[in-house]
């Protein structure tokens, strides 16, 4: 269904004010969200705008099997524990047909085991981790959002382009970390085997010491730094290496550091000149693109986040995969979810049938400063497609499609 | 020479926060003996509050009386805090206040969520310090300069503050023995509200004054946690030139970790800990504790003795009503009922070695996560079947307690539970580092029962069985010999050592047992989740089992296993609710000031009032 179409419908119905779709409550389609909405308030808030967004407009153009779509929302105090014993709740006691959400990666894994045990379907909408589609992939897990390996391949393929040589890299002390510097590593070297990595920095989560951290980047000299922290650590890499002069004469690749999320909160000391991975919402000028920010931007008052249109496009992808299952049956559902073809606002998306990973892709930019906050230039998106293993990789990778 | 140079500067402007907020946790703890978790919750404030001050006051001087003036608001939080939290809970047992100190900072999370927002928020650079100098070619951020300069400012009058004023010799006296002070006039509950003050001030002033190196956000009450405590007691309890020269120390050698050992930064602070603890039992400046109190805080424990006919036949209705639930509950109840029994062993197995051993643990979840893991790592490498991989997981964590117990057993009091809390941390830097054989944070997956197990009730009635089995064994244990030479050690040492009873010995064999049974719930645990991740071996889920007994009760037997269900009852019903933090945090600080002596202790003295069991019989 066209966006504009499902938009439309949306406003009519706005301004006859109908509000009441729960009306019926005991006939909707169920949805179970788990997420750390507490624990990580920052990410969980624009993901769920996102999805209530997308609801809206699912509902207001006729909803799903003729049944208006809800959304159960619960938070797990980012405990994988309390994940799993919630996920079992919400398909037991509150009738959801389907689980996702989760940010953190090992939540996520948590109840991605849980959900192929009691065969419960599970779209792992946020956590990047690849060991969820591939290591760990079991056949009622699908992820939605780009995985760390293929941001850090769309990265690693600018980085081949420049002439640096030595490279320094500086992750977060924890799976997604060294998953990212992992990827970036083979992805890089497989590009240009004459790449010296020569120093790898690990400050831990949340607690980077970034004085320190910036001297012994600094002492390696190194022609390029590639970066992987994020949030507040960012923030006091950013500055105590701008400070200290680090980033100056160094390319610089930065995993994620274009998204909203951790761009915004930089202001005017965002960096300039690094290739990141994000999401340039505010230069989009593509029809569905900017239709979702446009009416992201009328709900909300603000501009959508990455985690807003991940959001948006998980209650997409499940109101694609539930119409084409033409039920709420498990089996059903896990069947449709395989090459699940989906129109979101960043293009058509397909559930790859190996891996049911989606080929969403990611926006590689560059940082700029603008009206005193940062900004991706030079923008391309690239699709996911393009970033992933071979399909005998992909095999070997994951046991479970063996 | 001169990146060495460089970087010794970078350790001591770290150093400047960390001494802040680490020298008003030690001067609380000096005085009022209260162990103040919600001194991460000031710090966070004074950054934020500091934050929000620079925004309306401008240029250098205005900055700096940001920084003052978010220290001054703070440390009227803290008045705040003391006498309406504290101050009714004083007489409480010892360590109790912490519990409200937990109520706090969960309030104090949701309020600041509130009020700032969800998004970080990046510290405005010091006026007139933004740039750089170059001293031997390296750059030094002018700001780094600043801190380094201040500190010893902070030290001097805090030391001046202490050594040469008639309430430095107050607050001295009242470390050393603070019951004397009050029986020599002193109004002690000034005393305290003061050294609140001047601790939740200097919280503040280190939150506000880090803001130029980076900034705030709502994760950073629990980061810099551990960090203070490890501070305070590498420096030694009380100890203001211990905690400036433990800060100075801590962050120096990160600083050359950085550099030199990348993977260290997890764990190098629990490892310089251990080691000065296990030369120095009191740290680089502390003295050996003197016994703060005289005898016990309020009330005197009661002898304990096996339950009345009342209470056996109230307990044997509840087990069958248990037993039972299936018939009735739903599939999500026993699931719900299965996580609260987990709990509930869990924390009953901290209440034996703390409630009747007097050993207080801070790291008691390497037992817990240590069962779940070696049941875990057993069945994902060698395909061990569930039922000898949850067997050994006892064995296992009880080999882990055999092993830490020993090294730690030297130490009493604080000191103790600090070693303990540094070999919980090292345990679980070990399993978040070793990423090819435990799978680091992502885990393992894929542990589940084995197939007669494998459905919500059977694993239900097994989590019954071996559940409540083992909170009937530690009760059992409780009323033997054994537990009797327990109890005695922890009343008096020495005339328990005059019966002939080693009491190093009997303490040491507690801690393997409450260790091991800790292994028994970590392994009904991770097959009844079907994961484990190293979240189950945090400081957090040690301090859970922690706080649920003492809201249950310290003195009472059953106090671990009331206060573990209600805990989880509650927190399965608030977290459905926006603002359950907050909410949560009031219902613990309630029930802290009108039930000091735990939920049980409290039901026990109701009971006995309206003559529903008797007295001295009704033992719960």
């Amino acid at each position: 269904m066209k966006i504009q179409k499902l938009m439309a419908t949306a406003l009519t119905v706005a301004a006859i004010g109908v509000t009441s779709i729960s009306a019926n409550a005991a006939d909707t389609i169920k949805i179970g969200e788990i997420n750390h909405y507490k624990r990580m308030a920052a990410f969980a808030n624009p993901y769920k705008n996102g999805i209530e967004l997308a609801l809206e407009q699912i509902n207001a153009a006729g909803g799903v099997l003729g049944k208006p779509l809800e959304f159960v929302y619960r938070d797990d105090q980012g405990k994988p524990g309390e994940a799993v014993k919630i996920a079992g709740e919400l398909m037991t006691r509150e009738s959801t047909v389907m689980l996702t959400g989760t940010i953190l990666s090992h939540v996520g894994l948590a109840i991605s085991s849980y959900a192929a045990e009691k065969k419960y379907l599970y779209l792992a909408s946020e956590p990047l981790a690849d060991s969820l589609v591939w290591a760990k992939g079991n056949d009622y897990t699908f992820r939605l959002r780009a995985s760390t390996y293929m941001q850090a391949a769309m990265l690693a393929e600018e980085a081949a382009k420049t002439d640096a040589k030595t490279y320094a890299t500086i992750a977060p002390n924890y799976a997604y970390g060294k998953d990212a510097v992992a990827a970036f590593k083979t992805a890089l070297l497989a590009l240009k085997p004459d790449v010296e990595f020569v120093t790898e920095q690990w400050p831990a989560l949340f607690k980077i010491d970034a004085g320190a951290e910036a001297q012994a980047i600094e002492r390696a000299k190194p022609d390029a730094i590639y970066n992987v922290t994020f949030g507040g650590d960012l923030a006091k890499l950013v500055r105590e290496g701008t400070t200290r002069g680090l980033f100056e004469g160094r390319h610089v690749y930065g995993l994620l550091t274009g998204e909203p999320e951790y761009l915004d909160p930089l202001k005017d000391e965002a960096p300039e000149g690094w290739v990141v991975t994000g999401y340039p919402w505010y230069d989009l000028s593509d029809e569905s693109n900017k239709a979702f920010v446009d009416a992201y931007k009328a709900k909300y008052d603000e501009g959508p986040k990455i985690g807003s249109l991940v959001g948006y496009m998980t209650a997409q992808s499940i109101a694609a995969g539930i119409t084409k299952a033409g039920s709420t049956d498990t089996d059903a559902m896990v069947a449709a979810f395989k090459g699940l073809e989906v129109d979101t606002p960043v293009g058509q998306i397909m559930f790859r049938k190996q891996d049911h990973q989606s080929t969403m892709g990611a926006f590689v930019g560059t940082t700029a400063l603008k009206d005193g906050k940062g900004v991706m230039v030079d923008w391309v998106y690239k699709n996911g497609a393009d970033y992933l293993p071979s399909d005998e990789e992909v095999m070997k990778l994951r046991p479970a499609s063996q | 020479m001169e990146l060495f140079f460089a970087q010794l500067l970078t350790g001591l402007a770290n150093a400047a926060t960390l001494f802040l907020v680490a020298s008003g946790l030690s001067l609380i703890f000096g005085v009022t003996r209260i162990v103040n978790f919600a001194h991460g919750s000031f710090y966070m404030l004074g950054a934020f509050i500091g934050y929000s001050l620079m925004q309306v006051l401008p240029g250098m001087f205005g900055f700096w009386l940001s920084v003052l003036l978010a220290g001054l608001v703070v440390g009227v939080i803290g008045v705040v805090v003391e006498i309406l939290v504290l101050r009714p809970v004083y007489k409480a047992p010892e360590l109790f206040q912490l519990v409200a100190t937990f109520g706090v900072i969960l309030v104090i999370q949701d309020l600041a969520l509130l009020i700032w927002g969800a998004d970080d928020v990046l510290g405005p650079r010091a006026p007139g310090l933004k740039g750089i100098v170059r001293i031997m070619g390296e750059p030094v951020p002018k700001y780094d300069l600043a801190l380094i300069a201040i500190t010893p400012f902070f030290l001097f009058g805090l030391w001046y503050l202490i050594s040469k004023t008639r309430i430095g010799i107050l607050v001295r006296a009242a470390t050393q023995d603070r019951e004397m002070v009050g029986a020599l006039g002193v109004n002690q509950a000034w005393l305290f509200t003061g050294v609140f003050f001047l601790g939740a001030t200097l919280a503040g002033l280190g939150g506000a004054i880090q803001l130029p190196k980076g900034g705030a956000d709502l994760l950073m009450d629990f980061n810099i946690l551990a960090a203070i405590f490890v501070v305070v007691v590498i420096g030694g309890m009380g100890s203001l030139p211990g905690a400036y020269v433990a800060a100075a120390l801590i962050s120096v050698l990160n600083v050359f970790g950085v550099t030199f050992l990348p993977q260290s930064t997890l764990v190098l602070m629990f490892v310089v800990m251990a080691v000065v603890l296990m030369i120095k039992p009191y740290g680089l400046f502390g003295r050996e504790e003197v016994a703060g109190e005289h005898g016990q805080v309020g009330e005197p424990e009661r002898p304990i003795k096996p339950a009345g006919v009342k209470v056996r036949l109230l307990v044997a209705a509840g087990l069958l009503l248990l037993a039972l639930l299936p018939l009735f509950g739903s599939d999500f109840s026993q699931v719900l009922t299965s996580d609260v029994i987990i709990f509930c062993l869990f924390a009953a197995s901290l209440h034996f070695i703390l409630g009747l051993g007097g050993l207080v643990s801070f790291g008691h979840a390497a037992f817990f996560g240590g069962g779940a893991y070696v049941a875990a790592l057993l069945v994902s490498h060698v395909d061990a079947p569930m039922e000898i991989a949850f067997l050994l997981a006892p064995i296992g964590a009880g080999f882990a307690a055999f092993i830490i117990g020993w090294l730690c057993m030297r130490l009493t009091g604080v000191y103790f539970a600090m070693l303990t809390l540094a070999f919980a941390q090292l345990i679980w830097s070990l399993v978040y580092q070793w990423g090819e054989f435990t799978g680091g944070d992502d885990g393992l997956v894929d542990i589940w029962p084995s197939t007669w197990l494998n459905g919500t009730t059977p694993y239900y009635y097994f989590t019954l069985v071996f559940g409540i089995g083992g909170i009937l064994l530690l009760r059992h244990a409780a009323h033997s010999p054994f537990g009797y030479a327990l109890r005695a050690s922890r009343d008096s040492s020495r005339q328990a050592e005059a019966t002939g009873i080693n009491t190093k010995r009997i303490q040491w064999a507690a801690f393997t047992f409450a260790g091991s049974l800790a292994g028994l719930s970590g392994a009904l645990f991770v097959f009844s989740k079907g994961s484990v991740f190293p979240t189950e071996l945090e400081i957090a889920r040690s301090f859970d089992a922690l706080i649920v007994i003492f809201l249950g009760g310290v003195k009472t037997l059953s106090g671990a296993v009331v206060g573990g269900a209600s805990l989880e009852y509650a927190k399965d019903f608030l977290t459905r609710f926006e603002y359950w933090r907050l909410t949560l945090g009031l219902i613990i600080i309630f029930v802290v000031i009108v039930a000091p002596e735990g939920i049980s202790g409290t039901l026990r003295k109701v009971a006995e009032r309206f003559g529903i069991i008797r007295q001295r019989e009704g033992e719960s």
